[in-house]
């Protein structure tokens, strides 16, 4: 019980850095000094009393918590539940196999996990370690931007993404903060699943139009 | 009607078990779920036959001893319990397929019955509130507000009959554990033994190998006393509260 805290929290952590990210992100239509004193504002950001990039290296320590804790907490409860379960084979008949009432977004909760996961990965890769560059390396983050952008595939693998975080959201939000407690009533519950849609349209919308606007050729 | 059913068939707890399929000609529509079966069970035993395994008791959508799976949902089409579902619900013809609750803390003891005494045990790691015995107290010794006593009663119709945990993706019991826990923690007397209650009855229920809630809401979709999502909130409420006490 106490891992489905660690859920909700690592998650709910998760959703306010992507928040914070989106953000940062729609500094590309400000322009290319705009983007990049943001990034460097980032790594100045806590001076003098924390170190250079000090504040960025706190974020990046809490999110691998975060992201080391969802993932443990998310494993163990999913291999408790496939036991509880009885297995994969639970009914025999083929009826139903939809549930009652069930969202698309509840079936997708766990492999859309593993999806995102696999795209951090390969986000790091491409934006923070800068060890692949699709479209050309550039030294300005704005460049890197545009460049990575201007392929179609990587905006392909962006809005997949960016989809399966939408519904990830979609569903973990709304049962995150319902595990915390804040489902009290039918009103709260029809609250917190709006507020549930609400972050996971803005993040999905919010992290696409970039890209888009990139591939499309309206920021160059 | 003419319908055939397909029930799973296991006739003890160690054995094997499969689908069989019968024809059930010439049923009423008026009949009751239970009541089909029983006119197959008759069938079944003067053929010399095993009749069909099922849990039953009063019929009358109270008792909670009813239940299976029909159609891949537990109680079936109708939000209520087995026995108050009738024959009507299904057309001519259909084919109904019958199949005991499926979690590993539920072990089938034969056909369509499975053993729940798991919840009998969550009750008693906390489901309960300690009375000195005596006299009755006067009724209105302890005012109640009208709304903690609508919400305590809505969880106290819980009958323990495990279609949430049926139905569950991931065979958790944690409606039922939170409707004992909300019907007590709204009122005065379940004050007391409040921390103790949800550390007590969460940790039997993870102890019996229920699985965690994610919040889906199949178990109230199915629940045939419809007990509301929002008793598995107040659960974690209570729970995260007696976390952060430190109590026990």
């Amino acid at each position: 019980m106490a891992l489905k805290a660690l859920m909700a929290v690592s998650g709910l952590i998760m959703i306010g850095y992507l928040l914070a990210h989106m953000y940062g992100n729609l500094k590309v239509f400000a322009g290319q000094a705009s983007f990049d004193g943001y990034a460097e504002h980032l790594r100045t950001l806590g001076e003098p009393i924390l170190p250079h990039a000090g504040l960025l290296w706190i974020i990046r320590v809490v999110l691998l918590a975060a992201v080391l804790g969802h993932a443990y907490s998310a494993f163990s409860l999913w291999s408790r539940a496939h036991k509880a379960r009885g297995g994969s084979k639970r009914y025999q008949t083929s009826k139903s196999k939809l549930g009652v009432q069930r969202s698309y977004a509840s079936f997708t909760l766990r492999w859309g996990g593993v999806v995102i996961l696999l795209f951090v990965i390969f986000h790091l890769l491409h934006f923070t370690w800068n060890t692949i560059h699709p479209g050309g390396a550039a030294d300005s983050p704005y460049v890197r931007v545009v460049n990575g952008f201007s392929v179609w595939w990587v905006v392909l693998a962006y809005t997949l993404a960016m989809v399966a975080v939408g519904f990830h959201l979609r569903h973990g939000m709304w049962s995150a903060l319902t595990t915390l407690g804040a489902n009290t009533s039918a009103i709260a519950r029809h609250r917190l699943n709006l507020l549930a849609y609400a972050v996971a349209g803005v993040v999905t919308i919010g992290f696409l139009l970039p890209p888009y606007s990139i591939l499309l050729g309206l920021v160059t | 009607m003419n319908i055939t059913v397909r029930v799973w068939r296991q006739p003890h707890a160690d054995a094997e078990g499969q689908m069989v399929s019968y024809e059930v000609p010439d049923v009423s529509e008026h009949m009751s779920f239970l009541e089909m079966l029983d006119v197959l069970n008759e069938r079944l035993t003067m053929e010399g036959d095993d009749p069909i395994a099922f849990d039953h008791d009063c019929r009358e959508g109270i008792c909670g001893s009813c239940g299976v799976v029909i159609n891949g949902v537990a109680h079936g089409p109708q939000q209520t319990t087995t026995c108050q579902l009738h024959m009507r619900s299904f057309a001519d013809g259909a084919v109904i397929d019958i199949e005991p609750w499926r979690a590993e803390a539920f072990p089938v003891i034969k056909d369509l019955i499975v053993d729940r005494s798991a919840f009998d045990r969550i009750i008693q790691a906390g489901g309960f509130i300690s009375a000195p015995t005596g006299t009755a107290p006067d009724a209105h010794a302890a005012p109640i507000p009208k709304n903690q006593a609508d919400h305590a009663f809505d969880a106290a119709t819980c009958i323990g009959c495990g279609a949430c945990v049926a139905a569950c993706p991931n065979g958790s019991a944690m409606l039922f554990t939170a409707a004992k826990i909300t019907h007590l923690g709204m009122l005065p007397q379940g004050q007391p033994e409040r921390d103790s209650r949800a550390l007590g009855m969460v940790g039997q229920q993870d102890e019996e190998g229920f699985g965690g809630c994610t919040n889906i809401g199949e178990c109230t979709a199915v629940c045939p006393k419809g007990i509301p999502l929002e008793t598995i909130s107040r659960l974690n409420r209570d729970l995260l509260g007696a976390m952060l006490h430190g109590s026990r």
